[in-house]
């Protein structure tokens, strides 16, 4: 008796909150660092479990069997979506977890609204309306990058005549009904309009962006996202929705900045739409020959380099070809070659990416150099093997890029002449010293190996 | 609590948001966009909140779906960076 007084104290469930705060502070502050960052996110879950616990003691909160279903129905479709992804399809997922979180919010925001019968004092329903705005775009937004990341939509940028006037239009048609509502109105009819015209400009807002630009839309829409949370806690008066939202609004606006630096663009640039001069450099492609190559003459001038640079891109995150990959490094190291890995900031489909495939394949860290450490020596390379990497060394991608065109000799690894992602054509494989080994990359990357052991 | 409490509260989390990103290698960015977006799961909360007192069957079951959505965005979101960061394990 006295134990569930004891912990159904507001002043205790306070005690947890700040307990959970502190474990998203610190374990935030982990994850800058490659050594602690797993240890981070740990220590971020556990701070998760404690503002759950503490919320389900609440006195108020009641109907255990239905949030008993909530939870077991979210934990069935998380956990094996979260075990089973392939690593190549990680920023879709992502993605797609960011948009449940939106949608979570603006279902929030409507069943506040619901219970209410929509007569809520000005300082409740500014925020619903808020929330409910952002948590719309934010589901949608999400939605059509995951479709675009998966390859369900196109990931050109679609832009639609007047896009930005529409997107204008939407919302204020969005901002004068949630005007109407916090001056008085009590219409739902009105509230599920804002929650619409806000769909509708989530999905407008992100068609129009290019694929390559997708991780700074999703890290956009996920900083929206805690934004969103934020208000929902100013409207339920919770504290920890409150400081967890913001926590996440305000660390995910400044990591969407630090991934648009890393870019060379601005946010404002990218959400602009578009990608560099799209489809203009198509035109001219017509009448450029490209030179292949087979894999015997591949090996022979990767074992007979001094020095040789990968530079892999999402082909060799499709093909799984990391391993194989890692097996001709080390069979060229063999013969006295050295071997350096080229990583674009954003190659494969979100930053990071190329470092985790290589990492899994076990090649060394000190081989992964960043663009501006290994752009200084790629004029002294021999050969530089590019593995399904497309825009990052497209000369006119309209971004800093890894300068393969510097070294000696180019060898691209390609499946088709099939424009990059961003769908700009790319001079680089026109160029004299360029050749062009078309295949699967895991397959023609097996092939040259067996040439170089042959050898 | 009052709103200028509330508000209070934000500006510093905001702060402390903004302070505790500091240079963060590139490789590091994914996993961190990842779990800071495991972290605005915490909206499942107001679900929890709100479903004691709802009455009828659309208000329970916007919130049973949005409870369920908080728990993927939470569940899938901090399994999803574990993954992710499990690359980077010190080999040895």
């Amino acid at each position: 008796m006295y134990l569930a007084t004891f912990l159904q104290d507001p002043d205790f469930i306070q005690v947890l909150y700040i307990a959970a705060f502190i474990c998203f502070i610190y374990g935030l502050r982990l994850l800058n660092h490659p050594r602690t960052a797993r240890r981070g996110n740990v220590v971020a879950a556990v701070g998760m479990a404690f503002a759950v616990i503490a919320t389900l003691l609440i006195e108020e909160v009641g109907d255990y069997g239905l949030i008993a279903l909530g939870i077991v129905v979210g934990t069935a479709v998380g956990i094996p979506a979260a075990r089973n992804v392939k690593m190549t399809a990680m920023p879709q997922m992502v993605a797609l977890f960011n948009g449940v979180g939106g949608g979570a919010v603006a279902l929030i925001s409507w069943a506040e609204f619901r219970e209410a019968g929509g007569d809520l004092p000005t300082e409740t329903i500014i925020p619903i309306l808020f929330a409910a705005i952002i948590g719309s775009i934010s589901f949608w937004g999400s939605n059509i990058a995951f479709g675009k990341l998966q390859e369900l939509i196109p990931g050109r940028p679609i832009q639609l005549p007047g896009q930005q006037f529409v997107n204008g239009a939407l919302l204020l048609v969005a901002v004068g009904c949630a005007v109407a509502i916090a001056t008085g109105s009590e219409s739902e009819a009105l509230f599920i309009l804002i929650l619409v015209t806000a769909a509708v400009l989530g999905n407008m807002f992100v068609l129009p962006i290019g694929g390559a630009d997708m991780p700074v839309v999703i890290s956009l829409l996920n900083a929206f996202t805690g934004l969103s949370a934020a208000a929902a806690g100013m409207a339920l008066d919770n504290v920890a929705l409150i400081v967890g939202g913001t926590l996440v609004g305000a660390s995910g606006s400044i990591l969407t900045n630090l991934m648009a630096e890393a870019m060379n663009r601005s946010i404002a640039n990218i959400v602009a739409g578009g990608f560099g001069g799209v489809a203009v450099a198509a035109a001219d492609a017509e009448g450029k020959s490209v030179r292949s190559t087979d894999p015997s003459d591949v090996a022979i001038q990767l074992a007979y380099a001094s020095r040789v640079v990968v530079t892999p891109g999402y082909g060799m995150a499709v093909a799984q070809a990391q391993h194989t990959v890692r097996d001709l490094a080390s069979e060229l190291e063999k013969r006295g070659v050295e071997v350096s890995y080229a990583i674009h900031p954003v190659a494969g489909r979100m930053p990071g990416h190329m470092n985790v495939l290589l990492a899994e394949a076990d090649v060394p860290y000190e081989q992964l150099k960043e663009m501006d450490e290994i752009n200084p020596e790629l004029p002294q390379t021999d050969v530089a093997l590019v593995i399904g990497a497309n825009d990052t060394v497209n000369p006119e991608a309209g971004m800093p890029i890894i300068e393969v065109d510097k070294t000696g000799s180019v060898i691209v690894l390609k499946r088709s002449m099939n424009p990059g992602f961003a769908g700009i054509d790319n001079p680089l494989f026109y160029a004299d010293n360029t050749a062009l080994l078309f295949g699967d990359a895991k397959e023609s990357v097996a092939k040259v190996l067996k040439e170089v052991e042959d050898l | 609590m009052d709103l200028l409490t509330e508000l209070t509260i934000l500006v510093l989390a905001a702060f402390v948001g903004f302070e505790v990103i500091s240079k963060v290698p590139n490789t590091l960015h994914t996993p961190l966009m990842s779990a800071t977006n495991a972290i605005h799961g915490i909206v499942l909360l107001g679900g929890l909140l709100l479903i004691g007192a709802a009455g009828g069957f659309l208000n329970e079951l916007i919130l049973v779906i949005a409870i369920a959505f908080g728990t993927i965005n939470i569940v899938g979101g901090f399994l999803v960076t574990d993954r992710m960061l499990e690359m980077f394990r010190k080999r040895d």
